[in-house]
């Protein structure tokens, strides 16, 4: 179905939380926009101007999450890579580091199985598993529903752990605060080039697997700049979930985003 | 699939409408689509005649009018049309650009029967 993925989402969603299941009905989104111009045309058709984006919906209740997350202080963060990147990992090593001292929430996102989700839950961090059949991105309806079962307390910070996939993910504002975009040095440097859309709308892009470093031809220079003539702004963080190198840089960008107290617009 | 889910936005989209309007059925739609919006359109052609089926945009006529990018130059102020969103100013070199179309995805306008 998907160009890039080749997925349909013929299959269905499933949405549960691994542990303790608890539901809150909150109800969908319903919204008026202004009445679109409407001409009646001969044998009782009707045109209607529409000019409406087409992700309306989704931006809409991307926006719902985004002021649900400001109202109750919750850093919300999409971690979006290709598959195999590492965002599983990187979540590991975090809640194992800090569950302590920052209160944390998952929702996983998956095609199937709950194994990511139970990697999860093994650090004793509330998580909801969302599988999305053959479906390659996460919307935020899904997110929507998932917080409702996750309840996610007051200060603290959400992870969401989209579908490995550098392109779909991209167009569907999860209502996230900031988006981390994730590669690995077993990629190509020229990721940020190949899928620009991501780099694009990320604010702190992660370089993971460091280690491997001196067993692959991966230029970091190169990587970066090529990330920068997409998205001028981007940070970067380099990393190693197997040896901890660069997580000291992490937590301190963690912490920054749980300070800096969003202030709505 | 990113394309079955842009469909099934415009068709939940068309039935509102329908519905809204005590019509039975779209006859024609027109779709504004930008070259940077991130849409294949051979991906959009296949999730389009899959997500379609049994809804009001059956039989509806699709219209894409695809809109070229273009974008300014942030150092220069030149406007050009760019391929990439990391093309340079064909002026000055500089890659900061400031895309001013192309990232169109609308459904424009729908003719009810
Ligand atoms: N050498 C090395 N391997 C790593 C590192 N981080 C992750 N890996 C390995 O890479 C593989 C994939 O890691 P995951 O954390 O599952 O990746 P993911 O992005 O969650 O994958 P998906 O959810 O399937 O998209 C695993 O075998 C990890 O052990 C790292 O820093 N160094
Ligand atoms: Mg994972
Ligand atoms: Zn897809
Ligand atoms: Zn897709
Ligand atoms: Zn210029």
């Amino acid at each position: 179905m998907c160009a890039t993925c080749g997925c349909d989402s013929e299959a269905k969603i499933s949405i549960h939380r691994i542990d303790q299941p608890t539901s809150l009905n909150l109800g969908d989104i319903t919204f008026t926009p202004v009445e679109p111009k409407t001409t009646t045309l001969p044998n009782g058709r009707k045109q209607i101007d529409l000019e409406q984006d087409i992700l309306l919906k989704n931006n809409l209740r991307a926006e719902r999450n985004r002021g649900y997350f400001l109202a109750k202080n919750i850093v919300a963060l999409n971690l979006v890579s290709s598959p195999g990147s590492g965002k599983t990992s990187l979540l590991e090593k975090t809640l194992h580091d800090l569950k302590t001292e920052e209160s944390f929430f998952v929702i996983e996102g998956d095609q199937q199985t709950s194994n990511d989700a139970d990697r999860i839950a093994a650090t004793q961090v509330p998580v909801v598993q969302i599988n999305t059949g053959k479906g390659c991105h996460l919307d935020s309806k899904m997110i929507w529903d998932a917080i409702q079962q996750l309840r996610p307390s007051e200060n603290s910070i959400l992870f969401i752990e989209n579908i490995g996939n550098l392109v779909c993910p991209a167009m569907f504002d999860l209502g996230e605060q900031k988006r981390v975009v994730i590669i690995s040095v077993t990629e190509g440097d020229d990721k940020p080039l190949k899928y620009p859309d991501m780099f694009q709308s990320s604010q702190l892009c992660i370089i993971n697997k460091i280690d491997l470093l001196p067993y692959v031809k991966f230029d970091v220079e190169k990587a970066k700049n090529y990330a920068r003539r997409i998205n001028p702004t981007i940070q970067f963080i380099e990393l190693s979930c197997t040896s901890g190198e660069g997580f000291d840089h992490w937590y301190d960008w963690l912490k920054k985003e749980t300070i800096e107290v969003p202030v709505p617009v | 699939m990113h394309e079955l889910s842009i469909v099934m936005s415009i068709v939940e989209t068309a039935e509102e409408k329908v519905k809204e309007h005590h019509a039975s059925s779209v006859e024609s739609i027109d779709l504004v689509i930008g070259d940077l919006a991130g849409v294949d359109s051979q991906a959009l052609d296949f999730a389009w005649d899959s997500a379609v089926k049994n809804t009001v945009l059956q039989k509806a006529i699709r219209n894409v009018i695809q809109v070229p990018a273009r974008a300014k130059c942030l150092e220069c102020d030149c406007e050009f049309g760019i391929k990439e969103i990391y093309d340079s100013c064909p002026l000055c070199g500089e890659p900061l650009l400031l895309i001013i179309q192309g990232k169109e995805l609308q459904i424009k306008s729908m003719i009810l029967n």
